[in-house]
């Protein structure tokens, strides 16, 4: 179906199938239960979720195929967030000539930056984009104020231009839609306990994600995608066979670079605010874990790695001592008082912590990231010995 | 169409109610059908969201914010020690058990000092945890970016720590207030001082952090101390991550200037005061007066980090724990009393946003935030420090006096680290709400959200 194999249509399925129920799949504690807290069902978080998939999924397509490790990428999903932003104030606050503009900006960006830095390979391209990316976020922060907004970002106004639209009328707010759709509206289904919010703006994020992910399929699987893994795999060889690299890597590099402007749209469309922080290096670090993370080189393991990273950001950085106190309650004071102890730390502002063990983790035990995990599940299950050289996007290297 | 932007919790109970027979239809709900609000409280609780930096470089600030409102929603529910300012504020609708009897819960989140993560911290809340009101924040950045999204979502922004004029100037915001002061009023406050004390014939030289909050402080002093006859040298913008000043201190003495303004906060202000004072300024003599160093924005936590250097050094702040008044005098003893050390002014605005939030849905008698909007616009009020107080109307901008301090020649304690030099009455500090450093802003109706 669609050109893909019967496997690769599987996974885009399952994939279909998981963005469509993620309402439900998320949201598995009903409302005012304690695990509740655990419920990451509402649209900002799906939103993101999906988004920063997009991100990893490009993210993947230069690094887990060609192998160059870009620490620059946040650069392109900043450029893309300020072009969208900029698109919103001046012609229309719909969503869709933002995202086409940011894919394109971002990748005229990705262009410059990528025919400059990859003229090196190895630590030296890593180095240099996170040389340009830095450049960028300070360019933005102070420099170029009058356009960005600096550090205060920039956020669509009441009396902004907007040529396209029509004058908002008195006390109305500029909100992104999609030809009058907004996209924070939501319809909530109250089943039992439980509340599921369908969102019209992670609907439209999740559509996109789709296709962004039917697309990397396909390069994946295209000679195009097999030039790539060749430059991984052995770069001198190739040039000795007299191919040149540099234009298959360029075109990745800008591939990707849209996907990340693609990415920045989004998050414009969902939450009409920009501010310099998103091309901070930590936010170009956070793409390489997400994609590590889930398993570099594999279709769904960026995804996998997006949807973690975030969900720690969002989920357990909000428990807070009161919760813990909730939980814990039933215990006998001291004891209380010494799994609160021993929890906080890696709850709250610690998420960070308790990502980080999770990442030592996973790199020690799992060096294919989260789908080398499920894969020895799996595994445990079929009896069989799993068979790593199907053609499910993991590669090897050659020698 | 649904409209219905963000609304979760306030339709909880209607769901659980229809729930309870078992699986019933979806229902289809607009926010307004409930009660015309954005999560309307049902039960017999509210809850508020406080969203502070709890990591990054206002980590500490972020910290003594969260104590503040921990002790602010035991006043509020009357669970606390005392009363603290409940008893000395001017307005007496606040019962201390909780806000239109609803006992006072609250949610966190990070900020990380990221507007970005701010965005999504406050919008966490405001759809997941169902937060009535957002408050906290400890630059202007986030607190411009979460008081837009506030005004998006409908709900109301009671702004932390924030000090550059745009926050209600030109990115002001129905839905939006500001007990802090802001840069215009600390140029106007600091430069009476500065010419009673270093005359009105001085050359000032201002080094500036390269950012919003840098540009308007700087514009602030300088258009006042321009007012009374001192000469602007020149203005250096640095970059906000610089940590060694030296290279931007050297040019200092060759331009002929013997003022030294420095528009730095938290980290930035630290080693750059501390730089200056290495390089041996303050025993300069230059044009035959004696060089001085001037600090716009003071706060107790960058007076510890520089330490001995901010002895005699002017600038101004919010709030000093070493007020007299009553209201301080309870706030300082109930905070003292429940953490053991004095509250800082970041402390103190967020209590005092707490509360006059609390107090505003009192007296509104309702949650939706146009009534409270209503209540608080050109709200009078006395008790909370800082002597009598105006919330403008215009702009949602707290107008009350502001402190002009010193850095203390003999500190008795690491909390006692300024003295308050004069307490510029409100008057001096006021301006026209389309003053041109604040002008641009729409500030939009109030929005509730349906």
């Amino acid at each position: 179906m669609f050109g893909l194999t019967k496997r690769d249509t599987t996974l885009l399925l399952v994939v279909a199938v998981l963005t469509i129920f993620a309402p439900f799949i998320l949201n598995p504690f009903p409302e005012g239960s304690a695990m509740a807290q655990f419920n990451a069902g509402y649209p900002d978080l799906m939103q993101r979720l999906v988004i920063f998939g997009i991100f990893a999924i490009g993210f993947n397509i230069l690094f887990g195929l060609t192998g160059y490790l870009s620490f620059g990428h946040a650069a392109f999903l900043g450029v893309g967030s300020y072009a969208a932003i900029w698109m919103m104030k001046l012609l229309t606050m719909n969503v869709i000539p933002a995202i086409m503009i940011s894919v394109l900006v971002a990748g005229l960006f990705s262009l410059l930056v990528g025919w400059i830095s990859l003229r090196r390979s190895g630590i030296y391209f890593s180095i240099l984009t996170l040389a340009f990316a830095q450049m960028s976020y300070s360019l933005a922060y102070s420099v170029l104020t009058p356009i960005t907004g600096g550090e205060t970002g920039l956020q669509p106004k009441v009396n902004d231009p907007r040529i396209l639209d029509a004058a908002l009328t008195e006390g109305q707010n500029p909100r992104a839609n999609l030809f009058g759709l907004e996209m924070g509206t939501s319809y909530e289904m109250a089943v039992g306990g439980w509340i599921f919010t369908f969102n019209a703006g992670y609907y439209i994020a999740a559509i996109v994600m789709l296709l962004a992910f039917y697309l990397s399929i396909r390069i994946f699987r295209s000679p195009f995608g097999m030039m790539l893994r060749a430059v991984k795999s052995n770069q001198q060889r190739l040039n000795y066979t007299g191919l040149n690299a540099k234009p298959y890597t360029l075109a990745a590099f800008v591939i990707s670079g849209m996907y990340a402007g693609l990415a920045g749209g989004l998050l414009v469309a969902m939450d009409t605010q920009v501010g310099a922080e998103r091309m901070f290096w930590t936010a170009s670090g956070e793409v390489v874990l997400m994609t590590i993370l889930g398993g570099a080189g594999t279709l769904i393991g960026p995804v996998l790695g997006a949807g973690f990273i975030k969900y720690m950001e969002n989920i357990v950085s909000k428990i807070n001592k009161t919760v813990l106190e909730q939980w814990f309650a039933f215990m006998p004071d001291g004891i209380e008082d010494f799994f609160i102890t021993i929890v906080y730390p890696f709850v709250g502002k610690g998420w960070h912590l308790t990502l980080g063990l999770l990442f030592m983790m996973v790199v020690i035990f799992l060096p294919g990231g989260l789908v080398q995990g499920g894969q020895k599940v799996a595994g445990l299950f079929k009896r069989k010995k799993p068979v790593d050289d199907k053609p499910d996007g993991k590669t090897t290297p050659a020698e | 169409m649904s409209k219905s932007n963000f609304t979760r919790r306030g339709l909880i109970k209607t769901g659980a109610v229809a729930g309870a027979a078992g699986l019933t239809l979806p229902t289809y709900l607009r926010a307004d059908g409930h009660s015309g609000f954005t999560n309307a409280p049902t039960g017999d609780t509210v809850t508020l969201g406080f969203n502070v930096p709890q990591s990054g470089p206002y980590a500490d600030e972020g910290a003594d914010e969260l104590r503040a409102y921990e002790l602010a929603v035991e006043h509020l529910n009357g669970t606390g020690a005392d009363n603290g300012m409940l008893e000395t504020f001017s307005s007496k609708s606040l019962q201390g058990n909780g806000i239109l009897g609803k006992k006072v819960e609250y949610v966190t989140g990070d900020t990380q000092t990221k507007s970005d993560a701010a965005r999504a911290s406050a919008r966490s809340m405001i759809e997941k945890d169902g937060a009535v009101m957002i408050t906290g924040g400890s630059s202007s950045g986030v607190a411009v970016a979460v008081q837009a999204l506030c005004q998006e979502a409908g709900v109301i922004f009671m702004a932390g720590l924030t000090h550059s004029n745009d926050t209600t100037g030109k990115d002001r915001k129905a839905n939006g207030f500001r007990h802090f002061f802001n840069s215009y009023m600390s140029g106007a406050a600091l430069a009476p001082v500065l010419e009673a004390n270093y005359g009105s014939d001085r050359k000032a030289y201002h080094l500036t952090a390269d950012y919003n909050w840098g540009y308007t402080t700087e514009e602030a002093v300088k258009s006042s101390t321009e007012a009374m006859g001192w000469e602007t040298v020149n203005t250096v913008l640095t970059p906000l991550t610089q940590t060694d000043f030296s290279s931007y201190i050297a040019p200092v003495l060759q331009s002929g200037a013997d003022v030294l303004v420095l528009n730095h906060y938290g980290g930035n202000m630290v080693n750059s005061l501390t730089n200056a004072v290495q390089f041996g300024l303050r025993d300069k003599q230059v044009n035959g007066k004696n060089f001085e160093i001037v600090v716009p924005l003071y706060s107790r936590l960058m007076a510890k980090g520089a330490g001995a250097n901010v002895k005699g050094i002017f600038g101004s702040t919010n709030w000093h724990w070493s007020l007299q008044d009553e209201g301080s005098k309870a706030f300082v003893q109930s905070f003292g009393t429940k953490y053991g050390f004095p509250p800082s002014q970041a402390a103190h605005t967020c209590y005092v946003q707490a509360l006059l939030y609390a107090d505003a849905v009192e007296r509104a008698g309702s949650f939706n935030p146009c009534a409270v909007v209503e209540a608080l616009e050109d709200f009078e009020f006395d008790g909370m420090g800082n002597g009598p107080t105006l919330y403008r109307g215009e702009d949602h901008q707290c107008f009350k006096d502001v402190l002009v301090v010193k850095g203390k020649e003999n500190p008795t304690s690491e909390f006692d680290l300024l003295e308050i030099v004069e307490v510029t009455p409100v008057e001096q500090v006021t301006y026209a709400p389309d003053h041109p450093q604040f002008a641009g802003g729409n500030m939009g109706t109030c929005n509730p959200g349906a």
